[in-house]
């Protein structure tokens, strides 16, 4: 009894089911280990095809240039830099979920935190092809790294918020990587001591970098990980903040406001953990890991959901409030007519916005349709598209509307060349989440051990019996 | 690198684990390491293994981040090519921060996972040997090293009395080598042959 760790009845347990050690490595292992199903395939060739599309699309964009999007004087940033700001703000939950969580102590984070911090990855990777494309001369874009060249030397201008942009993306990048491939290394050798196929035991040997789980390794891996999330904590906090400041460093009306970086933040943890409800929502289901994310899991999450739709409401109402206040006509004119008024060209984005991030996820205080898998499913979706227009409401309505009149008449819309990459990098995202699926545990399996013996459901039913049949002795053995 | 014979203890519950680790301490067999399949909090105090000094290291490569990041920005705008934004003063220190704050914990990120790396002697292509293969899936399997004192069968009775379920003798070489898994070589028979 002594192996238990004390954890209060009234937290629903994280693992269902009679669960042990081997048990928890089977139900994980086993969708790697086994050959891949038919939906697997279909899933995997319709994200290559988009891919493929994509490829092709961006291909076209470096032969013909920019031109081949929409883009004009009036609106150059279109639906490439909201795409870019949309996936930078998917890519914020993995590493909120394993790095301030892991701070806050939070066990639920041990289901959910492996697939989203590959999400992460693989939604920063998408992200960074936007502005990278967008330049136009892309072979070119080592201009942007700072090393002595000939060309003067002429360094890149270190107060501007786009440099402070590739800074803060490629660590961002970086340390996820690191975070979450130093994770993984337990889980990979975990598949490679199993491993019968000679490919499988070449594979995962090469991958986990021959890991022993000896204790000083453990004790090593556990301070490397805190340390780490200590420093991810406020690095995807200064991330979503620093591409804010693409546009609030700016001078235009609609841009220049400084309540963006804590508004930014909040809209991408805000899409960030729809898009691991919708991934996890299917991946549960498929890979039959209902047992590991329980339906205790989607519940926090539509919670941190409904919080953080509510943040950005309230920063919605907040800009309009300041417009109106400030009595600046400029601000006044980008808000309440180019915005907020449904007869302008682009006022129906306005409303799309506000009735997918404020009014629906309101459904969330209930805790039924919180708990409610198929609504969970169907709101994930509802709000990513609807922090897909939020950021093209805060991009191309406030420079539709640019300081000369006679430019006003073009209207915008995308070319399918830009549909097209944006739906590659749709393409990409799901090829690299298809594949890793299939060949890395889509569940911490070292951390669900860790954390089995308080939260298990066999383990908690165990405490509980031995919690009321002998109280004295339970609170002398359990006391804090 | 050197072969040694070793004899190795499964157990299977954290819980007789503990109580055997202090047995084992107390009666004087060299506890050459545990492995288990995942972090068992309090096992490395109850080893007396001393605490990690990895993130003093990530401190310092943090350090070493900060300082390029403004040494760098400060050699580019005060010395090898100031430009005059709108008259605003070259050291513009309130700009430099999110640069200097990301090399910050780049630097210390990626010292620290190299520093980890190295320590715990792990790269792809290195491999090791591994005394049990459900190490890493359900049994916390400690290895006792044999010395001159004691021999294996006295260490496989002693381990078995405080509760290990199943219990072997290995020779085992205790350092790492350039390897693939799928491959069974054993460089330490080579070795062995040589002598």
């Amino acid at each position: 009894m002594a192996s238990l760790r004390y954890e209060s009845q009234v937290r629903a347990p994280l693992v269902n089911g009679d669960k042990n050690y081997h048990q928890i490595t089977e139900d994980i292992v086993r969708p790697i280990e086994g050959n891949p199903s038919r939906l697997w395939w279909i899933g995997f060739l319709i994200a290559v095809a988009l891919l493929c599309f994509g490829i092709f699309s961006v291909t076209r964009e470096v032969i013909y240039g920019v031109g081949q999007w929409n883009l004009h004087k009036t609106i150059g940033w279109g639906w490439d830099i909201t795409n870019f700001v949309w996936w930078i703000g998917i890519g914020h939950a993995g590493t909120l979920i394993s790095a301030i969580l892991l701070l806050f102590r939070q066990g639920w984070r041990t289901g959910v935190n492996r697939a989203a911090e590959a999400m992460t990855i693989f939604a920063v990777i998408c992200a960074g092809q936007f502005p990278i494309w967008h330049m136009g001369r892309v072979w070119l874009a080592f201009f942007v790294l700072p090393y002595p060249n000939t060309r003067g030397p002429l360094w890149p201008n270190f107060n501007s918020a786009l440099l402070w942009d590739v800074f803060a993306i490629s660590t961002y990048f970086t340390v996820s990587l690191l975070f979450w491939y130093t994770g993984l290394l337990p889980d990979l050798a975990t598949i490679r001591d199993r491993a019968r196929l000679k490919w499988r035991k070449f594979f995962y040997g090469l991958v986990s970098f021959g890991w022993s789980g000896s204790t000083k390794h453990w004790q090593r891996h556990e301070a490397l990980a805190l340390v780490l999330a200590g420093l991810s904590t406020p690095l995807v906090l200064s991330v979503h903040t620093i591409v804010s400041f693409d546009f609030a460093t700016s001078v235009i009306p609609g841009w220049h406001t400084t309540i963006f970086p804590p508004y930014f933040v909040a809209g991408a943890i805000f899409s960030g953990f729809a898009m691991v409800q919708s991934l996890l929502v299917i991946t549960r289901k498929v890979l039959k890991l209902e047992d590991y994310i329980t339906i205790e899991h989607i519940d926090v999450m539509n919670k941190v959901i409904v919080l953080t739709g509510s943040i950005v409401g309230c920063a919605y109402l907040t800009e309009l409030f300041i417009a109106w206040y400030s009595q600046n006509p400029f601000e006044k004119y980008a808000f309440f007519q180019t915005r907020a008024n449904g007869f302008m060209p682009y006022g129906w984005s306005y409303y799309i916005m506000m009735g997918c991030n404020v009014l629906s996820p309101q459904i969330f205080w209930f805790r039924k349709l919180r708990r409610n898998v198929t609504v969970t499913f169907f709101m994930s979706v509802i709000v990513n598209i609807g922090m897909w227009f939020e950021r093209f409401v805060i991009i191309v309505t406030s420079i539709f509307r640019d300081y000369v009149p006679s430019a006003w008449a073009t209207y915008y819309a995308p070319s399918i060349y830009e549909i097209g990459f944006y739906l590659g990098t749709f393409g990409l995202f799901f090829t690299c989440y298809f594949l890793f699926s299939k060949f890395f545990p889509v569940i911490a399996v070292a951390e669900i051990k860790h954390i089995l013996k308080r939260s298990g459901e066999n383990y908690k039913q165990k405490m509980d019996e031995e919690e009321k049949e002998t109280p004295e002795k339970f609170a002398h053995e359990f006391a804090h | 690198m050197a072969v040694k014979k070793f004899v190795v203890g499964c157990f299977d519950d954290e819980a007789v684990l503990f109580p055997a680790v202090k047995k084992v301490r107390t009666s004087g067999y060299k506890l050459y390491d545990i492995f288990t399949p995942m972090p068992i909090h309090g096992l490395d105090k109850a080893m007396g293994l001393r605490e990690t000094s990895i993130h003093t290291a990530g401190f310092f490569y943090g350090l070493l981040g900060t300082m390029t990041a403004l040494c760098g920005i400060g050699y580019v705008f005060l010395v090898d090519w100031p430009i005059n934004f709108g008259g605003k003063p070259h050291f513009s220190l309130p700009a430099w921060i999110p640069i200097t704050f990301e090399l910050t914990v780049l630097f210390s990120s990626i010292g620290m996972v190299m520093t980890f790396c190295y320590l715990c002697q792990m790269a792809p292509f290195v491999k090791k040997h591994h005394f049990h293969p459900r190490s890493t899936d359900d049994l916390f399997v400690m290895v006792i090293e044999c010395t001159e004192k004691n021999n294996e069968t006295d260490i496989s009775g002693f381990l078995t009395s405080i509760g290990a379920i199943e219990t072997n003798v290995q020779d085992a070489e205790t350092g790492w080598w350039l390897g693939r898994y799928d491959k069974t070589e054993k460089p330490f028979e080579h070795k062995s042959a040589l002598a």
